[in-house]
């Protein structure tokens, strides 16, 4: 009995052992994805070298609109995953922040002016982050997560512009009162932050084009 | 009986085999310009906090136990470390921009009030790293502070 008791033990450290390995092998994958957006960074400043005197022609180019589709892919993962946190459901918000990640990772910024690429890079850092964490996390964490989500993806749009029309939303409840904003395709307050506990909290602040 | 005996030998094998793969040791002298102490103006009751609490896995120096030598804590350390420090690395912390930085400081603070961090399994035996009430309190209304500075 006494050596099946040391077994179990020796068999307990080495699942452990497994699972330290194994954590690790997930650590090397996001690691290299890493890598790949700091190389997409470093092409960015080369062309930027070159074109500086345009990067005032650039900008009125995106500000007419043509530049307005590179964030629809994003904002279409950031409603996506709003409406899985309107409806409480964690699951679907993680697969959500998942699909997200990716679409930011795709987002690219080279069409920008120097100035707004550097700005747009530290945006789309911080939102993967929160991305990725979304994926992983219960729904408290998710929603804290997806608040400071929603102001990267605000700013983001405010440089890139939104092909289809969006209301800012304000919930002066949220974070222990010190509010938090969203994006919503309807002007209908469905609220990302209390779902089905406190759905109409919130007002609309202003429409995006 | 006999099945058990030989996978009780095979594990033991394997145990004593693992205790030869190296590991990655974090240990560094250097303290870096982008240091967090070094950046904000921190009290030193605040910082000898969050350095004891904290850099051990957020920093890129540990302060290793006796049983970080013994495999498998040794990976299981190392997976820590190597997580914490992706997460967020003090010593280089004034290489993130204002707008990680907020984030950053959101977390701390949000971390520390749920009690998530430090993790529980390092304060199990780190017990000076474990935070009192009033510690959590002087810390979170210090980190809140800078937070609003920024």
């Amino acid at each position: 009995m006494k050596k099946v008791r040391v077994s179990t033990g020796i068999l307990a450290m080495a699942v452990i052992a497994l699972g330290a390995t194994s954590c690790k092998d997930t650590k090397k994958e996001g690691s290299s994805a890493d890598g790949v957006q700091s190389e997409h960074m470093d092409d960015n400043g080369h062309m930027g070298d070159g074109m500086e005197d345009h990067s005032q022609m650039d900008q009125d180019n995106i500000n007419q609109g043509g530049m307005a589709m590179m964030s629809s892919e994003v904002v279409a993962d950031y409603l996506t995953l709003k409406n899985a946190l309107v409806s409480d459901d964690k699951d679907g918000a993680a697969t959500a922040g998942e699909k997200l990640e990716g679409s930011l990772k795709d987002f690219d910024t080279s069409k920008f002016s120097d100035e707004q690429q550097a700005e747009l890079t530290d945006i789309i850092e911080d939102a993967t982050e929160h991305a990725e964490h979304i994926a992983k996390s219960d729904i408290g964490h998710q929603r804290e997560h997806f608040d400071i989500l929603s102001k990267d993806v605000i700013d983001l749009l405010a440089i890139t512009g939104s092909e289809r029309t969006l209301y800012q939303a304000y919930c002066p409840m949220y974070n222990n009162n010190k509010g938090a904003q969203w994006l919503s395709a309807t002007e209908e307050i469905k609220n990302p932050y209390y779902g089905s506990k406190m759905m109409t909290c919130g007002s609309v602040q202003k429409q995006i084009n | 009986m006999n099945a058990v005996k030989t996978t009780g030998w095979i594990l033991l094998v394997a145990l004593v085999g693992i205790q030869f793969v190296p590991t990655e040791r974090n240990k560094s002298d250097v303290v870096p310009k982008t240091d967090f102490m070094v950046v904000n103006e921190v009290p030193k009751n605040i910082e000898n906090i969050i350095k004891t609490s904290c850099y051990d896995c957020h920093s890129n120096n540990t302060d290793y136990p006796w049983y970080n030598r013994v495999q498998p804590v040794a990976w299981f350390l190392e997976g820590h470390i190597e997580n914490g420090k992706e997460e967020l690395n003090f010593n280089e912390w004034d290489t993130y921009s204002g707008r990680k930085k907020k984030s950053k400081l959101r977390s701390i603070i949000s971390q520390i009030k749920d009690d998530e961090m430090p993790l529980a399994s390092y304060t199990l035996i780190h017990r000076d790293a474990k935070l009192s009430d009033t510690e959590k309190k002087t810390v979170l209304d210090w980190v809140s502070k800078l937070k609003d500075s920024l």
